[in-house]
């Protein structure tokens, strides 16, 4: 295939997207499935390709997504919850003396919380990234639990609200007068995940990769291993904490309890039946996973009868069973996840569909002579 | 062109380097002979800075480079092919290649650079996008020190590059260091295969528990008695 098709193909392609994203809207009314799931998927995936920026590209296995989620979602409900919501929300402790009178634009709330999370994990990074492999998953995984601890602990109460959470936050508004809010997370998820695709496409993705393939032979090549796994963490948390200020949008209100573990868990899901370091597969499976979670597996959630027959199992939380199983399946079988750790490019789904790459790899093994 | 004065290496309480001296002069293949622990992986890693605070003087060109970071060491001109090939599996040949030219900028070179080493390995050329964990053990090492010369380095270090491969291939893998060295590259290299290794060098140390025993040209070495009985198995 020439650039030239390809280019046409991509353009073609991004184009459909966006005619079917405005069907979604145009067909839809306002408390449709559809809406909210896409725009749940679109939040997700945000959150999923920044952690797969870490634990697929880098190969730094951390299990502190929620923790850099709640800490921007909490940022940004702290900065953009209406002054004159602000008595009704925190009726109980009152609201700490500088907060009472500010309430930014989101657009500047999305920042904050991003680079509070990059601080965050600046702070935290120095420390916890001279771990190795489970050792860091571990420590990560604390400090998300602190964060969560944290949020809804007394000293805080006048700036979190404490465990009663924040409510009142500002959902997605229209943008420019003429793009409705419902696009808003998805011009916002898109242009993350832009950036982030460019990164991983720069020198710096590939000193990540390198990183992740082999630290020694990394280092031996003159990539210095601290500043690039500190890059990589910082990078992955800032947009985790702008996925879970977009979650706070769309949910309008944040508790603790909105990122337990199982958040983390959640994510890493996605990210590892996308196949790990791929983010096009932590895309396609982020809409795929929370398509089935919230909306295709409900009926698992609710009792069935055939005839007299009871279906058995089937009752509120079973949903989350057959979910895990999934989960099991696709890891004692499926390894690779959807995409393994490719990227898509038209050649390789050209090669899909005439079965080219399987010709090719025939030839290579009967004509070309193995060396040893 | 390399000068090494009384490095001293410590890993934790083990002394492993006791004050190594040697040289490398300019246009020359040097090689390390020794046995399994003798220090030679550490002497190399102490070069490169891999290993925590190396005492002694290193001089590469005229300049300090004992107190360098690694990455500073590379830009020098000074590259490291690590033992046991360490190819990045999961990236293609070509992308091995292109992270071997990390540090540098000069991108019209590079990719001279780079047509250089697939002219040197053509079996490099022919599998280009294939994955470098599904090539064989001669073949990524081909890969790994095609991958080293993207650095272009002034120094090429090869740690063990014949270990685990058929007699067939090391006789090729030694026939391509001496066709680098001829490129105007100078290889310093560790070898278990001293006789294989003694052949292509022009000078040699032989070193024993962290020290250097003995030294002198390679046919020299070949033909000295002791070397013959505790390396060369006569």
């Amino acid at each position: 295939m020439t650039k030239k098709t390809k280019l046409i193909c991509s353009v073609i392609a991004a184009a459909a997207l966006i005619v079917l994203l405005i069907c979604s809207y145009e067909l839809t009314d306002s408390t449709s499935m559809l809406r909210s799931v896409l725009q749940l998927g679109a939040i997700y995936a945000l959150a999923a390709v920044s952690m797969n920026l870490l634990n697929g590209v880098t190969g730094l296995f951390s299990l502190g997504q929620a923790g850099f989620m709640a800490v921007g979602a909490y940022t940004f409900a702290i900065f953009t919850i209406p002054v004159d919501k602000k008595a009704g929300v925190y009726y109980l402790y009152g609201v700490a003396d500088g907060l009472a009178d500010i309430a930014l634009p989101s657009f500047v709330g999305l920042i904050i919380a991003g680079l509070m999370a990059a601080v965050l994990a600046a702070i935290i990074g120095a420390p916890v990234l001279r771990l190795k492999s489970d050792y860091f998953a571990i420590a990560t995984l604390g400090f998300a639990e602190i964060v969560r601890i944290l949020v809804a602990s007394s000293p805080f109460n006048r700036i979190t609200n404490g465990s009663l959470g924040l409510k009142a936050i500002p959902g997605f508004q229209d943008l420019f007068g003429f793009i409705p809010a419902y696009f808003v997370p998805f011009i916002v998820v898109a242009l993350c995940i832009a950036f982030i695709v460019l990164l991983v496409r720069s020198s710096y993705g590939r000193a990540f990769k390198a990183i992740r393939e082999d630290e020694i032979a990394a280092e031996a090549m003159g990539i210095n291993l601290a500043k690039h796994k500190r890059m990589a963490f910082i990078i992955s948390s800032f947009f985790a904490g702008i996925s879970g200020a977009l979650l706070a949008q769309f949910l309008g209100a944040v508790q603790s309890t909105t990122f337990p573990l199982a958040m983390t868990y959640n994510i890493l899901l996605i990210v590892v039946i996308g196949g790990m370091g791929s983010t096009t597969g932590s895309i396609i499976s982020a809409f795929l996973v929370t398509a089935a979670k919230e909306w295709w597996l409900r009926f698992l959630d609710v009792e069935h009868y055939i005839g007299d027959f009871k279906v058995p199992f089937m009752r509120t939380g079973f949903r989350m069973v057959v979910f895990s199983i999934i989960l099991m399946v696709v890891v004692l079988f499926w390894r690779k996840g959807i995409m393994g750790n490719k990227e898509f490019s038209w050649d390789g789904l050209y090669n899909f569909f005439t079965g080219k790459k399987a010709k090719k790899a025939a030839k290579a093994a009967e004509g070309g002579s193995i060396v040893e | 062109m390399l000068k090494i004065e009384n490095l001293h290496v410590y890993y934790g309480g083990i002394h492993a380097l006791r004050g190594i001296n040697m040289e490398v002069a300019d246009g020359q293949i040097i090689s390390l002979i020794g046995a399994n622990g003798a220090g030679k992986s550490t002497t190399l890693k102490a070069i490169m800075s891999l290993v925590q605070k190396p005492e002694g003087h290193i001089e590469f060109d005229g300049t300090d480079i004992s107190k360098m970071n690694t990455r500073d060491v590379v830009k020098q001109g000074i590259v490291l092919c690590p033992e046991g090939r360490r190819v990045f599996p999961d990236l293609t040949v070509d992308e091995n290649l292109t992270m071997g030219a990390y540090l540098r900028k000069d991108k019209a070179d590079v990719k001279k650079d780079r047509d250089w080493v697939y002219e040197l390995f053509p079996r490099m050329k022919e599998r280009e996008w294939q994955l470098a964990g599904t090539l064989s053990g001669g073949e990524q090492q081909m890969l790994a020190v095609g991958r080293a010369l993207m650095a272009r380095p002034k120094l090429l270090m090869l740690d063990e590059p014949s270990l685990g491969l058929a007699p067939l291939i090391i006789k090729d893998i030694f026939a391509i260091i001496k066709e680098i060295n001829n490129a105007g590259v100078n290889v310093l290299l560790i070898e278990q295969n001293a006789k294989a290794a003694l052949e292509i060098s022009d000078f040699a140390y032989v070193m024993e528990t962290g020290t250097i025993t003995m030294s002198g040209s390679g046919r020299e070495l070949l033909n000295d008695d002791r070397v013959r009985s505790a390396y060369l198995g006569e």
